[in-house]
């Protein structure tokens, strides 16, 4: 059952970087990494339930954090070239 | 009893496999950016829960059993956040969803 | 009074977390959570009213509610997805929030952006700008009922 999940996780994430490779606006490239990011949360935890230690649940609650993080990273790094940008609340 | 449990646990975690390869077979398919948001959401949130659902019943720890809610809530809290944060840079950088059907003022 | 809420969900959380209570484990935590404590008050998140608990009093009921209608309209955009002709009706709904907080129109689009088939792209005067993947959920939108249980749940 586990395995079953796992493999189809696999082949979303497959999906995911065929679109994060084929484009075409950037924005449809840091959207598929996005999602790419949330099916490797999934995938961690399943991962950590195959192998008997549900430890792995911390890695995949970071990661969860780091992928939301990276994601807001990515758009402001493009909206201004910058990412200690202070930002203003008119554009940002 | 635990049989029920092993039951509903398998069909909570094939269902959000499922939705997940949905969500995958529509950020290929789906012909704009702006269409291709609302499969991300799906996985979002349909797979995301679904599966997390199916784990929390295969566990007898009640401190797994509270990071998987807490992984559900994060996913839930920051996935609309960060598609909503990518919508509204592609609308600023100057991308218009393409139509088909006219835009709408609804007054609620 | 903040900082002291703040100070004893960041402890609680840590200890759910950490699920180790060695004094060596447990001032490693102590600093964390110092430290995590220091850079939001200079930070400045807790000089505003983000918590309001008048919010969390009816809420059971509307997450319920939320989790219904996500439930109901990722069957629909499954279905769109699926379909070998994939009928789309692309459209933009402005929508105009009745709630008077900054928090209530934030819980508002949040939802909206939520529940799959809808996206709210933008929020500018008042004005949500949603992008819909069909009219079905469009129209949905347009019944104000979100709308209107997000209202209620922001209270007086």
């Amino acid at each position: 059952m586990f395995a079953t999940a796992a493999v189809a996780l696999l082949a979303v994430m497959a999906m995911a970087l065929l679109r994060a490779l084929a484009g075409p606006s950037l924005y449809d490239r840091i959207l598929a990494i996005n999602g790419l990011g949330t099916s490797t949360v999934l995938l961690i935890a399943v991962l950590g339930f195959v192998a008997g230690r549900p430890d792995f649940l911390d890695i995949a609650l970071l990661y969860a954090l780091i992928n939301f993080i990276g994601t807001l990273a990515v758009l402001k790094f493009f909206r201004h070239g910058d990412l200690g940008h202070e930002g203003d609340e008119e554009t940002l | 009893m635990s049989n029920v449990l092993d039951i509903l646990s398998w069909a909570a975690i094939v269902g959000g496999s499922f939705f997940a390869l949905v969500g995958g077979i529509g950020l290929l398919r789906l012909p704009d950016f702006f269409s291709r948001v609302h499969a991300v959401g799906i996985q979002d949130t349909l797979a995301t829960g679904l599966i997390i659902f199916g784990l929390l019943l295969q566990t007898d720890e009640w401190l797994v059993a509270v990071k998987l809610g807490l992984v559900f809530i994060v996913v839930l809290f920051t996935g609309p956040t960060a598609t909503h944060a990518l919508a509204r840079a592609a609308l600023h950088a100057g991308f218009r969803p393409p139509l088909d059907s006219e835009t709408k003022t609804s007054n609620n | 009074m903040r900082i002291l809420a703040f100070l004893t969900s960041l402890v609680a959380l840590w200890l759910l977390l950490s699920g180790f209570f060695t004094p060596l484990q447990l001032s490693f935590g102590a600093m964390s959570c110092a430290f995590t404590l220091w850079l939001t008050v200079r930070l400045g998140l807790l000089r505003h009213d983000y918590l309001r608990l008048r919010v969390s009093v009816r809420s059971p009921g509307y997450v319920v509610w939320l989790a219904w209608e996500i439930v109901k309209s990722n069957l629909h955009v499954a279905r769109v997805i699926l379909s070998p002709r994939m009928p789309l009706q692309r459209q933009v709904v402005r929508l105009h929030p009745t709630q008077r907080s900054g928090l209530g129109i934030a819980i508002y689009a949040n939802s909206i952006t939520l529940t799959p088939g809808t996206l709210t792209m933008d929020a500018d005067d008042g004005v949500l700008e949603v992008h819909a993947l069909t009219t079905p959920v469009a129209d949905d939108l347009r019944s104000g009922e979100m709308d209107r249980r997000v209202t209620r749940l922001e209270g007086n």
